[in-house]
């Protein structure tokens, strides 16, 4: 039988969740439709769809001016599990971020922080055949927002990945340990108590790499079949 | 033993860099099979108001109904010119379009056939999660008998249809997405 987990209220957060404005006039109100996965949600779109350079991993350096960017230089790097724990490889994994000084370049960005003519603040990577990703960035700085009083963004990479399937496309936000502005922040703390920790980074010290860059570690599961999902469809062959 | 879930964030309203690119929201090329269609549509707010900070992403099966994925290995043809996924950012009226083809028809259970559907992903700033839909097209006829399209309240459902614009050629179908309010897209959560 072919199942996905069901989307857990203690795991995701909710959609409506007053704290965060934007949450307010942008919620459904209407109860979701529950809908047994079938082969248009149990496929997704693969590897194919990356056509990448070998500078697209290097945010430190993928601005193409040939200078390098400002900032505190960082490795993160993870696997992209399934919640079995296999690894997922061939994952388009998608990042951006602001720059070290907490600025983004993006015309809606207004806020009076320099932009780094060498940093554009995007890159991607597949994983490898262990799951394995790995980016060489700045670190991000924090930057304010509007959506309360004093309200600013705990420094944090943003994540996007397809995964194997429609149901685990996930997007996210990696967050760095021991940062003072994580319990102010709505988005964050929007994410139920139990499961936080999970979008914070781990300081390596085995991905530091002397004289050069911090490292850290952040490990991304994704949601998936959960049982080898072959038998509904064949059923189905003989009449498509 | 199972792995916790990395739990979802919003998509911000600072995804452009990094998710879009030029031609992201065309799925065709010259060698692509099937009939050519454009979808367009608006995302709006519980006040009516557009979204401007949305991204739409779109799943679909090739014009035979095979999709490019291990695990759809039926004897129906693959087309090398179409991979079947596409992304659009909205624009400051909420608007969106893509350009691809009509789907066929892919299985649902038991040897039932859903009718031509494409799969439909929503993040915006404000979205802490995404939210999945189908749209389906208002003229074909296969589309009132589709099995999934029958778990959704019957007073929902035309939430789903994308409506053919009279004399266009090709096609162009309007599939606006609510999310929230008065005509609220109905949304889909995944579960056995």
């Amino acid at each position: 039988m072919t199942t996905v987990a069901p989307r857990d209220p203690d795991v995701f957060p909710p959609y409506y969740y007053e704290a965060y404005r934007a949450t307010i006039k942008r919620s459904p109100r209407q109860p979701l439709v529950p809908l047994p996965p079938t082969l248009s949600e149990l496929t997704g779109p693969g590897p194919e769809l990356a056509a990448l350079h070998a500078d697209d991993a290097d945010l430190t350096r993928n601005m193409g001016t040939g200078q390098e960017a400002i900032g505190e230089r960082i490795l993160v790097t993870g696997r992209v599990l399934d919640e079995r724990g296999a690894p997922i490889a061939g994952t388009l994994v998608e990042v951006w971020q602001a720059n070290a000084a907490g600025r983004y370049r993006h015309r809606a960005d207004q806020h009076h922080a320099p932009l780094d003519p060498n940093f554009l603040g995007w890159g991607r990577c597949l994983t490898g055949a262990d799951g394995v990703y790995r980016f060489v960035t700045v670190r991000p700085g924090a930057y304010p927002w509007q959506n309360h009083p004093n309200a600013w963004r705990p420094p944090h990479i943003h994540f996007s990945l397809l995964g194997p399937t429609w149901t685990s496309r996930l997007i996210t936000q990696m967050f760095f340990p021991g940062d003072p502005l994580l319990e102010y922040d709505p988005i964050f703390n929007a994410v139920p108590p139990g499961a936080r920790e999970r979008l914070i980074a781990r300081y390596a010290h085995d991905v530091t790499e002397p004289e050069y860059a911090l490292g850290y570690r952040f490990d991304i599961v994704l949601r998936g079949p959960l049982v080898t999902p072959f038998e509904p469809f064949e059923a189905a062959e003989g009449r498509s | 033993m199972r792995r916790g879930l990395t739990p979802s964030q919003t998509v911000g309203p600072f995804f452009h860099g990094g998710l879009l690119r030029e031609g992201m929201n065309v799925l065709v090329r010259q060698d692509t099979e099937g009939q050519r269609i454009r979808l367009e549509g608006y995302v709006y707010d519980g006040d009516r108001a557009p979204v401007a900070d949305a991204m739409v992403e779109i799943w679909q099966a090739n014009a035979f109904g095979r999709y490019r994925h291990p695990l759809d290995q039926r004897p129906v043809p693959l087309d090398p010119g179409f991979v079947g996924f596409g992304r659009a950012g909205t624009d400051d009226a909420g608007f969106f379009w893509f350009e691809t083809i009509k789907p066929g028809p892919v299985p649902f259970r038991g040897g039932v056939m859903q009718a031509p559907h494409i799969n439909v992903a929503v993040s915006a700033r404000g979205l802490l999660d995404c939210l999945w839909t189908r749209l389906y097209f208002d003229d074909d006829p296969a589309t009132a008998t589709d099995p999934v399209l029958r778990l959704v309240p019957e007073a929902r459902r035309g939430t789903l249809l994308a409506r053919r614009q009279p004399g266009t050629v090709p096609p162009v179908y309007r599939f606006d997405i609510v999310l929230q309010g008065d005509g609220e897209t109905a949304f889909f959560v995944f579960e056995f």
